[in-house]
């Protein structure tokens, strides 16, 4: 694929998405005429309240005071003297319900009350964004159902019991292949009919704009705080921020704040399963191609006859075969590096930061501390390496034992 | 020029309302799709809309989402459909054929190159569900160099002025989805259907079909009265889903009755 043209010292990313929804080809508005309309009025909404103060004030608040932000900026000692390079940690693991994605959650869900919605749907993989829709939806008192693979279902137990505790209707997908992209379907189905009292709370950086905007808009307060923490801990900025890659909102959300500076390098961590020559995997951006899926234009795990084709990693968070449509096209304008990163890799990163630092890291977020550790000999001792850890793993204890075969 | 806009100019004329019965092709098997087509027109369809499978068809319910999973189990393709249309043309050159189906699989082949086989096939309409005129553009100028008509949908929350756009795009006739909600959908108000009929016939001079919620004579006998054609799907979809496992040709049989009993409450209305 030919690399779009580009002049670093004028080009601004946070221009972008155009008035269109696209990121130079990617983005877009995919869907059904049913849900013009609705996703018409989402967007003039949130063009609205994303510029009104009152809304504004009460996203930060709920950040400061619900969530707990700002997230610690952490320097990894141990990790650092045995990689080589100065490793930091944005600590996203240490937010209320344990991962990054309660930030979207609670700008989505202050945007459904402003707009009188009285229920929310969300669909999850590994249950983190399930658990954060039915946490804010209790706290407004919102009904609220959660759409989940029954393969996701399977595999993430405590998550769905926490939801159901939350008050949240979980239901099991048991359409296509059981996992997150039927759940995204199925809760596409439930919007296209109840678009009157529901508001679609959509968990990453993907589906028909404004989603992508919106979403990447409430989790940029993660690389605005790490820029500014690591500018007043170490006087400069990072030489590296590296990130995992599913739907890509944590990526984007530590990103965004960083684009514009050129000479910091940015690496997003894709589940490379068992490998990308396998065809086990789930990195569109690494292996697969562009197409149309759940409303927008972005890099595709397809087959030749255009079918969405199964994915897998061991990471429910990661089991997507799309890809937020920014991150396709910061791939194709060369501004982010996306690699693969197999289970096995993962795996060690996940063993390495509980014994180096003491913190049980997501297996999503143990991608991108593997991505880190494959970089350290190319940066050496004196460049820095900013990690988000962009969620805790004690979710992810049940199928580490698993794998290793022990039983708890 | 497809074959679409003369059937609608023959239907005015003899003043009947055309019936369009959609199937999922390659439902229950590859084999089964060509005969089920003839049996369709047998039983009077005036035009066929074909579904080309997808692996995520978002905007279906439950009944042709597992005609969908039914079609992949035997990896049925756009390639695959488009050979269907050839075999059927090949005893059939005047039924108008609309394929149905999701972008996905049409840009994996390429839109161009789709187009010109579709013309050759013998395709007369595409409708593709995720791709609203905001992002047809494309498309629509592809489809319009080899005549294929590119119908567009317009749901219950579509504005007036999106109507003029679609109208702008759209040729052959325009697919009025009765209901809010995905295929197969329950529930519908034939009162408030003719209002919304009225008011986009104030917008686009083009045939207007409905579909959604259509199971049975009596509901296709209502709908007929307002619109110029009647699109059924998931009712005939769930008899080939009862059926399908059983004899060929007691499905085709049963999908001529069920066709023959709307066309006779249409043709009565």
């Amino acid at each position: 694929m030919k690399a779009p043209m580009r002049d670093a010292n004028t080009f601004n990313f946070a221009q972008f998405p155009d008035a269109h929804g696209r990121f130079g080809e990617f983005g877009g508005k995919y869907v059904a005429e049913t849900l013009m309309e609705p996703i018409q009025e989402l967007q003039d909404a949130y063009a609205h309240f994303r510029s009104d103060p009152e809304f504004v004030r009460e996203f930060e608040t709920d950040l400061r005071d619900y969530v707990g932000r700002p997230s610690a900026m952490y320097f990894a000692a141990r990790m650092s003297e045995a990689y080589g390079t100065q490793i930091w940690f944005k600590r996203e693991d240490l937010n209320h319900t344990g991962a990054h994605k309660i930030n979207n959650a609670i700008g989505q869900a202050l945007l459904a009350k402003r707009l009188g919605k009285t229920r929310i749907i969300a669909e999850t993989g590994a249950g983190q964004h399930g658990v954060a829709t039915a946490t804010v939806a209790a706290r407004l008192g919102l009904e609220c159902v959660i759409y989940m693979g029954a393969e996701d279902i399977e595999r993430q137990q405590p998550n769905v019991f926490r939801m159901k505790l939350l008050g949240a209707t979980v239901v099991s997908v048991e359409s296509g292949t059981r996992t997150l992209k039927d759940a995204l379907n199925e809760a596409m189905r439930d919007w296209v009919t109840n678009v009157d009292n529901t508001f679609y709370i959509i968990g990453t950086v993907a589906g028909p704009h404004p989603y992508p905007q919106m979403v990447r808009d409430f989790q940029s307060v993660i690389g605005t705080e790490a820029r500014a923490q690591l500018l007043e801990k170490t006087g400069r900025l990072p030489d590296a921020v590296v990130a995992c890659v599913g739907g890509g909102s944590n990526a984007i959300g530590i990103f965004h704040a960083f684009l514009n500076d050129e000479r910091v390098a940015l690496y997003g961590a894709e589940a490379g399963g068992d490998g990308i020559e396998t065809g086990r995997h789930a990195a569109p951006l690494s292996a697969g191609r562009p197409g149309v899926l759940h409303g927008m234009r972005t890099y595709l795990m397809e087959d030749d006859d255009g079918q969405i084709i199964g994915t897998h990693s061991i990471s429910a968070g990661l089991d997507y075969p799309g890809v937020g449509p920014e991150h396709s096209w910061l791939k194709d304008l060369g501004r982010v590096t996306y690699d693969g990163i197999t289970d096995d890799e993962a795996m060690s990163a996940f063993h390495d930061v509980m014994r180096f630092e003491g913190i049980i890291p997501a297996l999503e977020s143990s991608h991108a501390v593997a991505y880190a550790k494959k970089l350290a000999s190319l940066y050496g001792k004196d460049k820095i390496i900013l990690v988000n850890l962009s969620g805790r793993g004690d979710k992810d204890i049940n199928t580490v034992a698993k794998l290793e075969g022990i039983t708890l | 020029m497809s074959r679409i806009s003369p059937l609608f100019e023959q239907l005015r004329t003899d003043k009947r309302t055309a019936l369009i019965p959609y199937i999922t092709a390659g439902d229950p098997t590859p084999g089964a799709t060509v005969d089920i087509m003839h049996a369709l027109v047998a039983g009077g369809a005036d035009a066929i809309e074909l579904g080309v499978p997808f692996s995520d068809p978002m905007a279906d319910g439950p009944v042709i989402a597992a005609a969908h999973e039914r079609a992949l189990v035997h990896h049925v393709g756009l390639r695959h459909v488009l050979g269907m249309v050839q075999v059927f043309r090949q005893s059939n050159q005047h039924t108008p054929i609309i394929l149905m189906g999701y972008q996905n699989p049409i840009e994996a082949m390429g839109i161009a190159v789709f187009a010109e086989r579709a013309q050759a096939a013998g395709v007369d309409g595409v409708l593709t569900v995720d791709l609203p005129p905001e992002e047809a553009n494309t498309a629509a100028g592809i489809y319009a160099a080899v005549q294929i008509d590119p119908i567009f949908l317009i749901a219950p929350t579509t504005h007036a002025d999106r109507i003029r756009i679609i109208a702008k795009l759209a040729t052959g006739f325009v697919y009025y989805v009765s209901l809010k909600g995905v295929t197969g959908a329950q529930n519908l108000d034939t009162q408030a259907l003719a209002e919304r009929v009225r008011a986009i016939r104030q917008d686009c001079s083009l045939p207007v079909g409905v579909g959604f919620g259509i199971r049975d004579a009596p509901t296709a006998a209502a709908v007929g009265q307002v619109a110029d054609a009647v699109i059924i799907g998931s009712a005939l979809v769930r008899i080939i889903a009862e059926l399908g496992q059983g004899d060929p040709a007691t499905l085709q049989q049963k999908v001529q009755a069920f066709m023959t009993e709307i066309r006779s409450a249409l043709d009565r209305s």
